[in-house]
């Protein structure tokens, strides 16, 4: 058994950045790479576009991605773990089989499936959210539940180099191979949410590193262009260091790793995941020199019984259009505009906003107009009519900006477990 | 007193609820935050956005508090017809509010 093991996070959303993944991987001594690439909505999007294309549906930038990377995991000898597979894991597989076929280089990738239960939804399930039936929100279009560390365990256990995922907890990409390498029970509530807490300490990449911290009078953050992400060295008894490579910008200290550890919380007592109900109020962190934070603590509970399903449902469209107006009265001018837009349309739409960006003291005022409504063609009316007010508005209005985007809403209910089946597929170069 | 002068806040956002950490940046000022910034205060300070309960979590272990407002985020990020649908703006929003201190 290792005396530690260096899980390195090198992407916290699907469009993050590439660059600090690589040197992760080449100077970060890792063990495992995860990159965490699949938000609530972003696998609904996907289950559309796998409709549309039954070989797509994984993370579109999974090839640009993993092209780079797969002869530095190679070369370093660590390991991937990701979600990039989205709505279709096994696609994902093949096609980094593909990659590796034509740059030659040997590799087992594994596609872990049985998230997607949209078979086992009726729509009377009664969201968590809204308290009344999933198919009262709309036209039901996916349904994906959080699998957990057991899902992934047998790719570990199979010897796989990559594991691809669709939709497992953020923290369960970090907690499986920790339980794989300490040889953790999972049954072992207080160690599974020590795991669960770097998990959930590292899975926005950058956001422990100094991105969506720095603030340059209050909270500087040196060297932000090159920000790197962060690496956890986790030993066998759960504490753990979270650090970064040597010579990248960015800044990990008590500020960067509290924000983080609150970060989307609902309730720090019990943060609910599908591997374990960890206690937050029992974590305790030290300053441990230069960019290091020493975890400890975290106690957890048992399992939970049931896992949380993300339901996507068919939400219209959204129409946008955006003016702006500098100078003497340009706040009034912008009323004036926004007025004149809601006499015209506003009665077309189920939902309807006016917002101001800007004025006061910058001289200039934007208006946003944005509307809700199940058809297309009238979303596109807003950008229309907010166009329209070039020649039919206010004096002064310049830069107009329109935009129409399907709305895919998100609820969720929730399932017992043990109707879900988990499964992997290896691939082999 | 501002809050951001002596406290820094991330904003996090769970479908239509708003999370907003409260993180003082000397430890010793944790006390007094306790005693200023109540759910009630928060909820008032930021009526235009939260229309719903404000929840206010102690974490004695690192000093903070954290503030679950429900029905903060105009139905969520995947509906909402706000510019900023996560609400990720709001923490500043927040450090704006002002307390008594002796």
């Amino acid at each position: 058994m290792k005396n530690s093991v260096r899980i390195g996070c090198g992407a916290g959303f699907s469009g993050d950045r590439l660059e600090p993944a690589i040197v992760l991987v080449e100077k970060g001594r890792l063990d495992y790479l995860v990159l965490e690439c699949l938000a609530e909505r972003t696998i609904a999007l996907a289950q559309k576009r796998k409709a549309n294309d039954p070989t797509k549906g994984y993370d579109p930038l999974l090839e640009r991605r993993v092209e780079k990377l797969l002869p530095l995991l190679k070369q370093n000898s660590v390991k991937l773990i990701t979600n990039m597979g989205a709505a279709n894991p096994m696609s994902a597989a093949e096609k980094i089989i593909g990659l590796a076929n034509k740059m030659q280089i040997d590799l087992t990738v594994a596609a872990v499936l049985g998230d997607d239960v949209f078979h086992l939804i009726t729509g009377n399930e009664i969201s968590t959210e809204t308290n009344s039936r999933l198919a009262d929100s709309g036209e039901l279009i996916s349904a994906n539940a959080y699998l957990g560390a057991d899902a992934i365990l047998p790719a570990l256990e199979a010897g796989a180099d990559i594991i691809i995922t669709g939709r497992v907890a953020d923290p369960s990409l970090f907690v499986a191979p920790l339980v794989h390498e300490f040889g953790w029970d999972m049954n072992n509530a207080n160690i599974i949410a020590k795991a669960t807490i770097v998990g959930h300490l590292m899975e926005c990449a950058g956001q422990i590193t100094g991105g969506y911290f720095a603030d340059p009078v209050d909270k500087p953050v040196r060297d932000m262009e090159n920000l790197g992400h962060p690496v956890a060295e986790v030993f066998s008894d759960g504490t753990s260091l979270i650090t970064k490579v040597e010579g990248t910008g960015g800044v990990i200290n008590l500020a960067t790793v509290k924000e983080q550890l609150l970060y989307e919380v609902t309730n720090p007592k019990e943060y609910i995941t599908p591997d374990v109900v960890t206690d937050f109020t029992t974590v305790f962190l030290k300053a441990n020199g230069k960019d290091c934070v020493h975890v400890s603590g975290g106690n957890g509970v048992k399992q939970p019984g049931t896992l949380k399903v993300s339901v996507g449902y068919k939400a219209g469209f959204m129409g946008e259009g955006e003016i702006s107006y500098a100078g003497h009265h340009a706040y009034e001018r912008a009323q004036l505009a926004g007025k004149t837009i809601s006499r015209r349309i506003k009665n077309l739409f189920t939902g309807f906003r006016i917002d101001f960006i800007g004025g006061n003291n910058t001289g200039e005022v934007r208006l946003r107009v944005a509307g809700r409504t199940p058809l297309q063609k009238t979303a596109e009316q807003i950008g229309e009519e907010v166009e329209a007010l070039y020649t039919n508005g206010p004096a002064g209005g310049g830069g107009v900006r329109k935009y129409v985007t399907e709305v895919i809403g998100i609820v969720s209910t929730l399932i017992d477990r043990n109707l879900v089946k988990s499964s992997i597929e290896l691939e082999k170069t | 007193m501002k809050l951001y002068e002596i406290a820094h806040s991330r904003a996090g956002d769970k479908g239509n609820t708003l999370t907003l950490s409260l993180i003082p940046y000397d430890e010793k000022d944790y006390a007094m935050l306790c005693e200023q910034v109540t759910a009630e205060k928060v909820k008032a300070h930021l009526l235009h956005f939260v229309k719903g309960e404000v929840i206010r979590y102690e974490m004695p272990n690192i000093s903070s508090l954290l503030f679950v407002c429900h029905d903060a985020l105009s139905g969520g990020v995947t509906i909402s017809l706000a510019l900023d649908a996560h609400g990720k703006t709001l923490s500043y929003v927040f450090l704006e509010m002002e307390i008594d201190i002796n």
